[in-house]
């Protein structure tokens, strides 16, 4: 076994994360084997040292100066004191609606009167639909524009909640 | 938490109880990202500042402790972001002459002083501000390696093996910029 993975079960072990059953090896290891005992000592000073170093301490008017800044500031409400539920709601309809007004749009654009060609099986020729005139709207491009902002928004609420769940503390 | 509720009722000045209390651990952190005791206050003031704002959104799911240091790392890493302050590695050859500088006056001090826990401080100091933060969490923070891991934004297995490297490239440190005193103390 080389240095470097002797010095990383040591460290387990010191450190409390091996399990019994490692804890034992280790601890027959150290007792019976020179170089594992030596080295187990070294590392038990250093961690022993790590343990016993010295807190950094600002001047001796740091609280007073924070009371003061604090002084000027106010605390700010929970954010789902703030945010309107009905708000919420009212962006879902908006949504909703919009994608019942493209749906409705583009039925009305269907010719559903049946020509002498074979049925087809879902009751609409789709070769007979106006693509163009559906793509080419006004209309069209601002749904598309609309919807490309409101999915850009959504993508950053996500990638932000989900920054805020591994960084910031409920 | 008790003081936590008192701060939010309105008693503002129970608050200076909590800073007093964690203002060396968040000093500290600070100071592993942001190397001037002057900036690294102005720092730290903002950190309380910020937790302080925040308050109102802290529900105790994580230890008070935890939560700010959280804050703090995230402030130092934006102030370091901001100032673009020198944070560069000591391997890194660009700041080699800076860092001889450094262990000179570090050296002086440590003659003075001939302890070991001021070596180690000296050799913390050497170290890459990132494993700096993750020793002094671990061993100064009281956080475990889930707490520390949800504090710097990473998995647990990669706190652990940081802390490992740390404490490795910590002692090459100590044996390259202290060995006269490695031999004295150890």
């Amino acid at each position: 076994m080389n240095k470097a993975d002797m010095e990383q079960r040591l460290w387990e072990y010191i450190d409390g994360f091996s399990m019994a059953e490692e804890n034992a090896v280790v601890e027959t290891l150290i007792r019976e084997n020179q170089q594992w005992r030596q080295l187990y000592q070294d590392l038990l000073l250093v961690h022993q040292s790590l343990a016993g170093i010295d807190l950094e301490q600002p001047a001796l008017r740091f609280t007073k100066n924070v009371m003061d800044e604090i002084a000027k500031n106010a605390i700010a409400p929970a954010t789902r004191n703030y945010i309107n539920p009905k708000i919420i709601w009212g962006i879902t309809a908006f949504f909703i609606l919009s994608i019942l007004c493209f749906f409705i749009y583009g039925l009305g654009q269907i010719n559903w009167v049946a020509s002498s060609a074979p049925a087809h099986p879902l009751g609409i020729d789709l070769n007979k639909i106006n693509y163009g005139k559906m793509f080419n709207s006004t209309v069209m491009n601002v749904f598309v524009m609309v919807f490309a902002v409101l999915g850009l928004m959504l993508l950053d609420e996500f990638i932000h909640n989900k920054q805020k769940k591994y960084h910031t503390p409920a | 938490m008790e003081i936590i509720s008192r701060v939010l009722q309105g008693h503002t000045q129970a608050y200076a109880t909590l800073v007093q209390r964690y203002q060396n651990f968040v000093f500290t952190i600070v100071l592993r990202y942001i190397k001037g005791r002057e900036d690294a206050e102005e720092v730290a003031q903002d950190v309380f500042v910020k937790a302080f704002r925040s308050l109102d959104n802290f529900k105790g799911a994580s230890k008070f402790s935890t939560w700010l240091y959280t804050i703090a790392t995230t402030t130092s890493i934006t102030a370091l972001r901001k100032t673009k302050l020198d944070t560069q590695s000591l391997d890194n050859e660009t700041v080699f002459n800076k860092a001889e500088t450094i262990e000179g006056s570090i050296k002086t001090n440590t003659i003075e002083q001939k302890s070991r826990v001021a070596m180690v401080n000296n050799a913390i100091r050497l170290l890459r501000a990132d494993d700096a933060h993750v020793l002094t969490l671990f061993y100064k923070g009281e956080q475990t390696l889930e707490e520390i891991a949800q504090i710097c934004g990473k998995e647990v297995n990669a706190v652990k093996v940081q802390l490992h490297r740390a404490r490795i490239r910590l002692k090459e440190k100590m044996q390259t910029h202290f060995k006269a005193d490695v031999a004295d103390i150890f």
